[in-house]
């Protein structure tokens, strides 16, 4: 039997990852993550994870020990954030391309300058081609329930490719909820042993990590990215299986909420997609024909589900927690691209907001239905709009 | 952990078994020669991390896999932190008898990886670390590293009207390890061959970390002929310019004291990177050689 506890979201993906029997945690303390380490060290401890526990001095390090815990064929954990993500980069791109199934936990957190410790997707999605598989995470249960489904993800001999979950900085890091704790029985037959032959081997050894020349470069480069793409169809299946024995479902890489006949949608990763919902739910009590179509995984990118959810609406929204500086938001780059090539005529608009750990109220959210209902009524509209910008702008530029 | 191999290994005992061949290295490279012997000492039960370098360029280029034994290139930042991940990952499976050895070069040593190589000290990782040393970044075409000693010409210290190559001294990796407290430290030349395998197979015994320091010449780099690599391994240490030592339970200990030193000049005179220096350079040379010796001769254990 599993039982309920009240956690935060740190301590959730702690549960996740002990319910997932790694060999090796190799993680290197940053806020807002810090929590997560601090949970494993004690369970560690206390004997209810059989892990190698490594204290290593920097985040490019800890992932670099992850790839050659994975290089013997060991289950590995590590957690990061901010710039702990962008200084352990080049490992990023190492790990997917040495097909290293590590999963990793990323405290979404904005990056210097300015300084901040607070939440925004920049860290993440500036590493959006790095090879890795995003999922973005809503609330703790959900991040609990995504470290069992990522390594039975990221092992898949089809797939082989490493997973970063995002939790919101603080929002879902800090943010204590009630969450069911699956029983260690059940998460053993969703998740067996992580067993391979694509690892370093005395009966069969092997050369790992090689370079290759021109010739071969970009061959390997299409085996990873097929890799990832077959992940597309696994991260469904793979919801399902968890559903058939745990119960519940996070509906695969895409969850669209009052989409169907909606005619004013917006586009949320994240924590925030809660407040959405509820706004969402409060505009059809007015008569809006409004809804909200969540993305949980940015890599793979859900192309197929963001058409089918979208295109019959009149106008969307893409809300993001970025800037690609010198263009637009990233999310609204993807969707853009997608309802594109989908010859989809409708209005598309961006909406950034959230920046260092700005809060994003459900007075924007209302706003940004507002302002697609404007752009259908003829009101012009800027492509990128800011949400909330407060007075530190000085319109002189 | 037992150890693989209990047979002390020198040129009569050691094996016939190649564990890196068919690799692209220059003629004369000290480096490959140095691998070659790391690896019989060591065995086919070994885990080999090497960084970005001069032997993961000449040795693992796909479908060219020139590693016999399991060997993976690191990160040019990641060997030692690499090598704490396989061991961790061995202990966490359960392997037995087994060594993890890391093989870098100067650079990836001295400079990018030395924060990794101290965690891995730090933890006491059961792993042994060898830095083949060619005194600069040979394998991107010779720049200086942490380790190019002065004097040197490399492309990035060109020796002309205002500046006579390498400006800066060597950094002192065997004591930079030593003040870690690591469980065991050596120097070695690839001059000294019996000595150099004694080292590899002391550390291979070592519970804890160790760390060699290899002297190993590089004939591309340093504008030498193919065939001398191994008398300038020697000459390095009979002058005096490089020593034989070993640290060990918090002691320094000197395995070779020259009752004399062998010329300098002939030494630098026959490498073209030293070709432009004068003769009060040799002087300077000579002189730091001199003070540091007499601090070794004074604080360490003479053999």
């Amino acid at each position: 039997m599993g039982q309920r506890a009240f956690l935060c979201g740190n301590e959730a993906v702690a549960e996740g990852v002990r319910l997932s029997a790694p060999h090796v945690i190799a993680a290197y303390p940053i806020t807002p993550q810090t929590v997560v380490v601090e949970r494993l060290a004690e369970m560690v401890e206390d004997g209810s994870v059989k892990a190698e526990f490594m204290h290593v001095e920097s985040e490019h390090s800890a992932l670099s020990a992850s790839m050659g815990a994975s290089a013997v064929g060991a289950r590995t954990f590590s957690s990061t954030s901010s710039q702990g993500l962008v200084y352990m980069a080049e490992c990023l791109h190492y790990a997917s391309g040495g097909r290293f199934p590590i999963v990793m936990m990323n405290a979404n957190r904005s990056l210097a300058l300015p300084w901040s410790i607070y939440g925004d997707h920049r860290d993440s999605m500036s590493l959006l081609d790095c090879g890795w598989i995003q999922v973005y995470t809503e609330d703790a249960q959900e991040s609990l329930d995504m470290v069992l489904q990522a390594y039975a993800i990221a092992e898949h001999p089809e797939v082989l490719t490493p997973v970063m979950i995002n939790l919101d900085g603080f929002v879902l890091t800090h943010t204590y909820e009630l969450v069911d704790i699956p029983a260690w029985e059940q998460a053993r037959e969703f998740l067996p042993p992580y067993e391979t032959v694509n690892k370093l081997d005395f009966d069969a050894p092997k050369n790992m990590a090689f370079s290759s020349n021109p010739g071969n470069n970009l061959e390997f480069k299409l085996r990873q990215h097929r890799g990832m793409l077959r992940a597309k169809e696994l991260i469904a299946e793979t919801d399902g299986r968890f559903q058939a024995i745990f119960g519940r479902s996070y509906g695969g890489l895409t969850e669209a909420y009052r989409c169907d006949d909606a005619e004013l949608i917006v586009v949320s990763v994240g924590s925030v997609t809660g407040t959405c919902r509820t706004v969402a739910d409060e505009l059809r009590n007015e008569g809006w024909k409004v809804g909200v179509l969540k993305i949980r995984f940015m890599r793979p990118f859900p192309e197929e589900e963001i058409i089918a959810a979208l295109r019959n609406a009149k106008a969307v929204a893409v809300l993001d927690k970025d800037i690609s500086f010198g263009y637009e938001g990233t999310v609204f780059t993807n969707v853009n691209s997608a309802l594109s090539k989908a010859g989809a005529e409708i209005l598309k608009l961006n909406f950034i907001g959230g920046l260092g750990g700005r809060d994003i109220s459900k007075d924007h959210i209302r706003e940004m239905y507002r302002r697609l209902q404007d752009g259908l009524d003829g009101i012009a509209q800027e492509n990128v709009q800011y949400l909330g910008l407060g007075v530190a702008i000085d319109e002189r530029g | 952990m037992s150890v693989v191999n209990k047979v002390r290994i020198n040129a009569r005992t050691i094996t016939d078994k190649e564990f890196f061949y068919g690799h692209k290295a220059c003629a004369g490279c000290g480096g490959s020669l140095a691998v070659r012997h790391i690896l019989k000492v060591l065995g086919e039960r070994t885990f080999t991390v090497l960084p970005a370098g001069c032997m993961s360029a000449v040795g693992f280029n796909f479908p060219q896999l020139c590693f016999d034994s399991n060997a993976i290139i690191s990160t040019f930042a990641g060997t030692a932190s690499m090598m704490s991940g396989i061991a961790a990952g061995a202990r966490a499976l359960g392997l037995k008898d087994y060594h993890v050895v890391g093989i870098a070069g100067d650079g990836g040593t001295a400079d990018i990886g030395l924060q990794a190589l101290s965690g891995a000290i730090d933890r006491r990782e059961k792993v042994i670390y060898i830095c083949y040393d060619n005194e600069a970044y040979m394998n991107t075409g010779i720049q200086k590293s942490g380790l190019t000693p002065f004097g040197a010409r490399t492309t990035t210290t060109p020796a002309g009207e205002n500046i006579k190559g390498t400006v800066t001294t060597k950094k002192n990796m065997f004591e930079i390890v030593a003040a870690h407290g690591i469980d065991y430290a050596a120097t070695a030349s690839v001059g000294y061959i019996q000595d150099f395998i004694n080292k590899i197979q002391k550390a291979s015994e070592v519970d804890g970390t160790s760390y060699i320091h290899v002297y190993a010449p590089c004939p591309t780099g340093w504008g030498t002929e193919t065939d001398v690599t191994i008398d300038l391994a020697k000459e390095v240490v009979d002058t005096g310019l490089w020593v034989l030592a070993e640290y060990e339970n918090g002691e320094f200990r000197l395995n070779r004291n020259p009752k004399s030193f062998a010329p300098v000049e002939n030494y630098v005179r026959r490498q073209g990177r030293f070709k432009h220096l004068e003769d009060e350079d040799i002087t300077a040379i000579m002189q730091a050689r001199d003070a540091k010796w007499e601090q070794i001769r004074t604080s360490w254990k003479l053999k």
